[in-house]
């Protein structure tokens, strides 16, 4: 076999790691009933927020705790714009007119979702991409903490302090599936991309970035945008998901939960990513089913509350153990023969 | 007058943010680690205090502070000393896994509502001098705030293990050559930044007297916030940072017009980025250091 074919097959089975695991997620829910189903399909979305997280983070090495804004811009904007006209005058009465006038399907929300979150990247990214290291991510998140208090206190705009409701739910289960991989594939295509590689030098050595010609400015740009993009589109998902959303689902636990979810998984690789947010989506729904009561070969039933306690030091003890997350930042491989040294 | 009042109660506030400030601060010198579990330790106080409300208050505030210098040196013994070699990203994540499960903890035991704490509610009697209208607990805050800084900075100046905490925050590498040993001096951190979290959770409850599972979050975002702002690499512009934060919400809060009042996060928030993009070592950090890369 040649050295091409095989870096071709090489790179399809990087891609395959985290692909498998999504569809296979998705046909076990369908296989579900339809309350155990919303769950996979959640898990689904979260995945897809992780992926966006990651192609900024995972890449570029700089931490951002801002990126739910991009999820909630898009999860307010996909709502409020497919909310049937009769409706929307009765739960939005104080919207912008051009808001209230007009609706669209889900399909398009979900692509003027990612393109709001892009943008929204970009005029953020613009002045703090400049910044690394903690600077950057406070900074991020001020921007986390300015786009939460105007959604929560602006009605032009959305449901301000309200619950957002009446969204059509049109997240199905194959729907998330497609959502996520498109965001992996998406996600993957970049990495390989000449720009990812180039991010990605940046996150081992940045002097040495530069001295090899690399802006890394505008590196990190490009990718914080198109991360915002799919973070955007993830947004979207989450919200045609449940038909409704509040201000308080897409600020702080989102933000943490989902930082956890990547570093759990392995924050440098797409796997990675992808694993982590799986995993802990599944361990959660399980420990919160176990509350009611569970058969698995004995019955557990946990006390109230104990669900996010366990949770919590699951994620402590998988850090403590493995610091460099379960994948260790490594996509999937192949097991390759140890070929012998060939003297010469 | 009122304009000297709202200076006044800001003032008071941005002590107990800057005691907030040196907490983390400290912490962050010996291990560069940024601890968000910290207003976990500030809300462990609170519901000490709440449990033994009907004890005397000497009792329950040294109870306080027994619980929470605990909590805070086991915190660094069970999770952060494996960590110490981990990328910060790990060590920051796994300060939130810690936050979130001592918050669920919080909420099996003492529930979402919130339990109130009146330990020492006594001081928020006023005094008036000519029309200033002037609580005990603004006093107590500036006393005890001041107290503590002078001590803190005592004992970094002039006792041998705060010279060692010095070296090790200069240096970490280079002082364990020269002897300084690393558990210790990281210990030694945790626990001032533990005393420094009881004496918040003291003085923070006569404030706001009802203590939830979340109760220590927003301050500890907030003077984190500062802390950055202000410049992390040395204790001093940490410590402004930290107080710049507290006065400036409490001042915000009290002269914006009421309509635009719930926009004041935002207006906080907004000058932090502003700070950032303009000197990101901090404000009061002194120019041309290098960044802390992460």
């Amino acid at each position: 076999m040649s050295a091409g074919a095989r870096a071709r097959i090489d790179t399809v089975v990087e891609f395959l790691g985290p692909a498998l695991l999504i569809v296979l997620v998705a046909v076990i829910g369908s296989f579900t009933s339809a309350a155990r189903e919303i769950e996979f399909r959640n898990a689904l979305v979260n995945a897809a927020i992780v992926i966006a997280l990651y192609v900024f983070i995972g890449n570029s090495g700089v931490i951002s705790f801002g990126h739910i804004s991009f999820v909630a811009v898009g999860a307010f904007l996909a709502g409020v714009i497919t909310i049937e006209g009769q409706s929307k005058q009765f739960v939005l009465p104080n919207l912008a007119p051009f808001l209230k006038h007009t609706t669209i399907g889900s399909w398009a929300s979900l692509g003027l979702a990612a393109a709001v979150g892009a943008a929204y990247a970009l005029i953020v990214g613009i002045p703090l991409m400049r910044l690394s290291g903690l600077p950057a991510g406070i900074a991020t998140f001020a921007v986390l903490g300015i786009t939460y208090n105007v959604l929560r206190y602006w009605d032009a705009i959305g449901p301000g302090p309200l619950t957002l409701s009446l969204v059509p739910e049109t997240t199905t289960i194959w729907v998330a599936c497609g959502g996520t991989l498109i965001a992996a594939a998406v996600a993957f295509g970049y990495q390989k991309s000449r720009a990812g590689r180039m991010l990605r030098a940046t996150r081992e050595d940045p002097g040495a970035a530069r001295a090899a010609g690399i802006d890394v400015y505008r590196q990190r740009l490009l990718a914080f945008t198109l991360s915002g993009a799919l973070a955007g589109f993830a947004g979207g998902l989450l919200v045609h998901l449940f038909g409704s959303i509040t201000t308080d689902q897409v600020y702080l636990n989102l933000t943490f939960i989902t930082l956890a979810m990547l570093v759990i998984g392995g924050v440098a690789s797409l796997l990675g990513a992808t694993l982590g947010a799986l995993l802990v989506s599944g361990l959660n729904s399980f420990l919160s089913d176990a509350e009611n009561g569970v058969d698995i070969g004995f019955h557990l039933k946990l006390r109230g509350g104990t669900s996010f306690v366990v949770l919590g030091i699951f994620m402590a003890l998988v850090l403590i153990l493995r610091p460099s997350g379960i994948t260790g930042g490594r996509e999937l491989r192949l097991p390759r023969r140890r070929r012998p040294v060939t003297k010469r | 007058m009122t304009d000297v009042q709202a200076i006044i109660d800001a003032i008071a506030l941005g002590a107990v943010y800057a005691l907030v400030a040196v907490g983390i601060g400290l912490v962050f010198g010996v291990m560069r680690l940024i601890n968000f579990a910290y207003g976990e330790l500030i809300t462990a106080g609170g519901f000490t205090l709440w449990w033994l409300r009907d004890q005397p208050a000497a009792v329950a505030i040294l109870a306080c502070f027994a619980v929470v210098i605990a909590l805070s040196l086991a915190m660094e013994r069970v999770a952060f000393r494996p960590l110490r070699r981990a990328s910060p990203a790990t060590m920051l994540v796994a300060t939130f896994a810690i936050s979130f499960t001592l918050q669920s903890i919080y909420l099996l035991i003492f529930g979402p509502r919130g339990n109130p704490v009146s330990t020492l509610s006594g001081l928020q009697g006023a005094v008036n001098i000519g029309s200033l209208h002037i609580r005990w607990i603004t006093f107590v805050s500036l006393g005890c705030g001041a107290a503590l800084l002078l001590g803190t900075a005592f004992i970094l100046d002039r006792t041998n293990i705060g010279l060692h905490m010095r070296a090790a925050a200069t240096d970490f590498r280079t002082s364990r050559i020269l002897g300084v040993r690393a558990n210790r001096v990281i210990a030694f951190a945790f626990l001032i930044s533990g005393f420094l979290a009881a004496s918040v959770s003291v003085l923070l409850t006569v404030e706001d007297q009802l203590v939830t599972p979340d109760y220590g979050v927003s301050i500890t975002i907030l003077a984190l916030i500062g802390v950055v702002v202000g410049g992390l690499d040395r204790l001093w512009s940490a410590t402004l940072g930290g107080f710049a934060m507290g006065f400036a919400t409490s001042l915000f809060g009290d002269l914006l017009p009421a309509g635009s009042r719930v926009y004041l996060p935002s207006i906080v928030f907004g000058a932090v980025i502003l700070v950032l993009i303009l000197r990101p070592p901090g404000l009061f950090a002194p120019s041309r250091r290098p960044v802390e890369r992460m």
